[in-house]
């Protein structure tokens, strides 16, 4: 089993140390070498013991923490790091699925939260965008890709200083694939961010939106500038 | 219903009946025990008072007339029936007059009450019993004089005494025989054991007729669970109709057995399509790779089976996701949260999410909110229902023979919410078909073509189920129009 590899035209920005805590060995494997694949480091826990022990010394970029282990479970090694201070993005893994048990994961200290069985790809776009190291641009006002450009206080758009005219939602959604330009987001992702829903629906309506926003600001335009990802998702990336 | 007694004794019933049958009798021992003993002080204070009055009289002959006419007054006395014992004596206690003939030595030697009852023997009572025994059976009962009570046999008679000294240091005694008040106590105990037999079978009766019938109730739900827990999960407990705690619990433990034969109906039901509807996938899944591992082909060829495993295997998860989340739903015991729900907004953005798919597909989607509802509900499964919905009517619109169409109405019915998406395709004109289509899987056939997992309709069936609403399908001629219900005062 090897993971999806992302186009090649398409470089990662910087390799992550991060730290899986997995008690299922085979799958704590693939995550490795997965991850390892992609560009970066991963280091496994077995256990919800060793992997505070871990998290607690040793300074990570995004920790992947399934929710059900041995000796402690996910949510307290969780809980426990936040009120020492560690501010490490977490990712939690589970196998329970409801609503619920994403607002408890969240609620408990976690970041995003993953229902197995999950795609590879996946996870690996939540947990790049998870990157603590990305998540600077939250406060930037104006967000710029290539010669792309978007005012977060004016609510405009502007291309190679073209006023382009979006509609509220595909406003929110460029803003968010600009937030994490040169990451690839998958269509969950965005329905949760930009929808505020959780569910897959059943046509790939987040595609045909994409499109759409594809076709406001590629158009006229020589270079494309929305990357579709096969198998994972959207990029968005300058030339 | 042959049962052994310990086997009986563990039975509710007889246990229940026997602490009764002890505590009763408890009671009515005390309570006769009181009474004899409050009865017996009575009888003793009377006996006493009789015997002061006696020597009150006694004491003023002897001021009259000194010894003589004591002695002449109590020969008097002796000579009268009744119970009264007199006996006057010398200083040695030598019996000088009286109608006591003999008595337990050492009583007339203290002067004043005697403490206990002492035995006596009357007089002429002696020659009576030798006679009698010498001329006919040993066991002919004591003769009986006067109205002196029963004799007690050789050992005479009990009575309680007042000795008194006189001035000329003889002994006179004034006693009156305890026979009456003996044989008030024989009464009385007599009745206690009686009583006592008659609790004892009164209780007996009680557990027979009362414990014994509560037994065999109680028995006949046993029977039946062990035969329902034997596999026979159709089997009911009995109710006999007479509307007792009995037939109320049996009535209960029927309607749990229902709900159990529901959800267990429900989980074969999901193991079924399980095996069924995964492992086609699955097995497509499986030859896929098998083929393409057997042939030689480019990088790009492996690049898409590749793809395809993947995209198969993303469905694969829906599905299974899918599955879960309804049986979840269906069973009741999803934990999923319940909060204000503003339904006009719900609409507003699932009908935004499916618009550009719909102006794709070439489908008209229109909206009217008559006024805003908020419900209490679970805004990510309302969603998501709504999305199914949708998504479903723009499909089955395309096919329309008009300009295909797909109109999402939310309006109040008399108590309801209703939320309806209604298409302009051919509907479902079969009305058995129409009823079907919110099972699991089913794909009519005319969907075939149609991709989807066959679980869309029934997940929004759950969904509505867990809101205490329900999901119509209803003709809206032409096409078919899905109703989501809610109740307008919706508590969940």
């Amino acid at each position: 089993m090897t993971a999806p590899q992302p186009s090649n035209e398409i470089a990662y920005n910087g390799s992550m140390k991060i730290l899986v805590m997995e008690d299922d060995r085979e799958a704590a494997d693939y995550l490795q070498k997965a991850f390892a694949e992609a560009g970066h480091t991963a280091h496994v826990a077995g256990d919800g013991e060793t992997g505070f022990a871990l998290a607690d010394a040793g300074d990570y970029d995004v920790m992947v923490v399934d929710r059900l282990m041995p000796r402690r479970d996910g949510l307290s090694v969780i809980a426990a790091l936040r009120s020492r201070g560690n501010t490490t993005p977490v990712l939690i893994l589970s196998a329970l699925g409801e609503v619920d048990d994403r607002v408890t994961g969240l609620r408990a200290g976690g970041d995003d939260y993953l229902t197995k069985p999950y795609a590879f790809s996946e996870l690996l776009a939540r947990v790049e965008v998870l990157n603590r190291r990305a998540s600077a641009r939250e406060s930037e006002t104006v967000y710029r890709v290539g010669d792309l450009e978007l005012d977060r206080l004016s609510h405009s758009v502007k291309r190679a200083g073209r006023e382009i005219t979006l509609q509220p939602r595909e406003f929110r959604l460029l803003e968010y694939l600009m937030r994490h330009a040169g990451q690839v987001v998958t269509r969950t992702m965005l329905l949760e961010n930009v929808w505020d829903y959780h569910f897959d629906p059943q046509t790939n309506v987040i595609d045909v939106h994409v499109s759409r926003l594809r076709g406001k600001i590629e158009k006229d335009f020589d270079k494309p500038i929305l990357h579709t990802i096969r198998g994972a998702g959207y990029m968005l990336k300058g030339g | 219903m042959a049962l052994s007694l310990p086997a009986i004794m563990k039975t509710t019933a007889a246990r229940l009946s026997a602490l009764y049958l002890l505590l009763f009798a408890l009671c009515a021992v005390l309570l006769v025990l009181y009474m004899t003993s409050l009865s017996a002080r009575m009888l003793t204070a009377q006996t006493q008072e009789t015997i002061n009055d006696e020597v009150l009289g006694l004491a003023r002959a002897y001021q009259r007339g000194g010894l003589p006419v004591l002695v002449r007054v109590v020969e008097a006395r002796s000579r009268q029936p009744g119970a009264n014992l007199y006996l006057i004596a010398d200083a040695n206690g030598q019996i000088l007059t009286g109608n006591v003939q003999s008595l337990e030595p050492g009583v007339i030697e203290t002067e004043g009450w005697t403490t206990d009852p002492f035995s006596y023997q009357r007089f002429g009572e002696g020659e009576l019993d030798r006679l009698r025994s010498g001329g006919s059976d040993q066991a002919t009962p004591p003769a009986n004089e006067g109205n002196t009570p029963q004799s007690t046999g050789e050992k005479g008679h009990n009575a309680i005494a007042l000795v008194l000294r006189l001035p000329n240091q003889m002994i006179m005694l004034v006693g009156r025989d305890l026979g009456e008040p003996e044989r008030f106590r024989a009464v009385i105990s007599r009745a206690l054991t009686l009583a006592l037999g008659m609790m004892g079978l009164g209780g007996i009766l009680i557990w027979f007729f009362v414990g014994r019938a509560a037994l065999k109730r109680i028995d006949s739900v046993s029977d039946a669970s062990r035969r329902i827990m034997g596999g026979d999960l159709s089997g009911r407990l009995p109710v006999t109709g007479a509307g007792d705690e009995f037939d109320r619990l049996s009535e209960n433990l029927n309607s749990m057995l229902a709900r159990i034969a529901m959800l267990n109906e429900g989980l074969k039901q999901v193991s079924d399509n399980i095996a069924h509807d995964l492992k086609t996938p699955l097995t497509r899944l499986r030859n896929r790779a098998e083929a393409t591992l057997a042939g030689r082909h480019k990088t790009e060829e492996y690049r898409q089976a590749l793809e395809g495993t993947i995209a198969e295997s993303d469905q694969l998860i829906k599905t299974f996701n899918a599955i879960l989340m309804i049986s979840r739903l269906e069973a009741g015991y999803s934990s999923e949260q319940t909060g204000p729900v503003d339904l006009a907004a719900t609409v507003s953005d699932v009908v935004e999410l499916y618009e550009p798919v719909a102006e794709e597909a070439g489908v008209a989607l229109e909206t009217t909110v008559s006024e805003a509802f908020t419900i209490n509900g679970n805004r990510e499964l309302i969603g998501q229902a709504l999305s199914n919905i949708v998504d479903n009517a723009i499909k089955y619109s395309t096919d329309a023979a008009e300009a295909p169409k797909v109109r999402v109405v939310l309006e109040r019915a008399g108590n309801e919410i209703k939320l309806a998406v209604t298409d302009n395709g051919h509907g479902i004109p079969d009305d058995a078909d129409r009823a079907r289509a919110t099972e699991r899987f089913v794909r009519l056939e005319k969907s075939r073509s149609q991709p989807g997992s066959g679980l869309g309709l029934s997940l929004a069936k759950a969904i509505m189920t867990f809101h205490n609403g329900r999901l119509d399908l209803l003709p809206a001629n032409p096409g078919l129009s899905v109703v989501m219900s809610f109740p307008l005062r919706e508590t969940h």
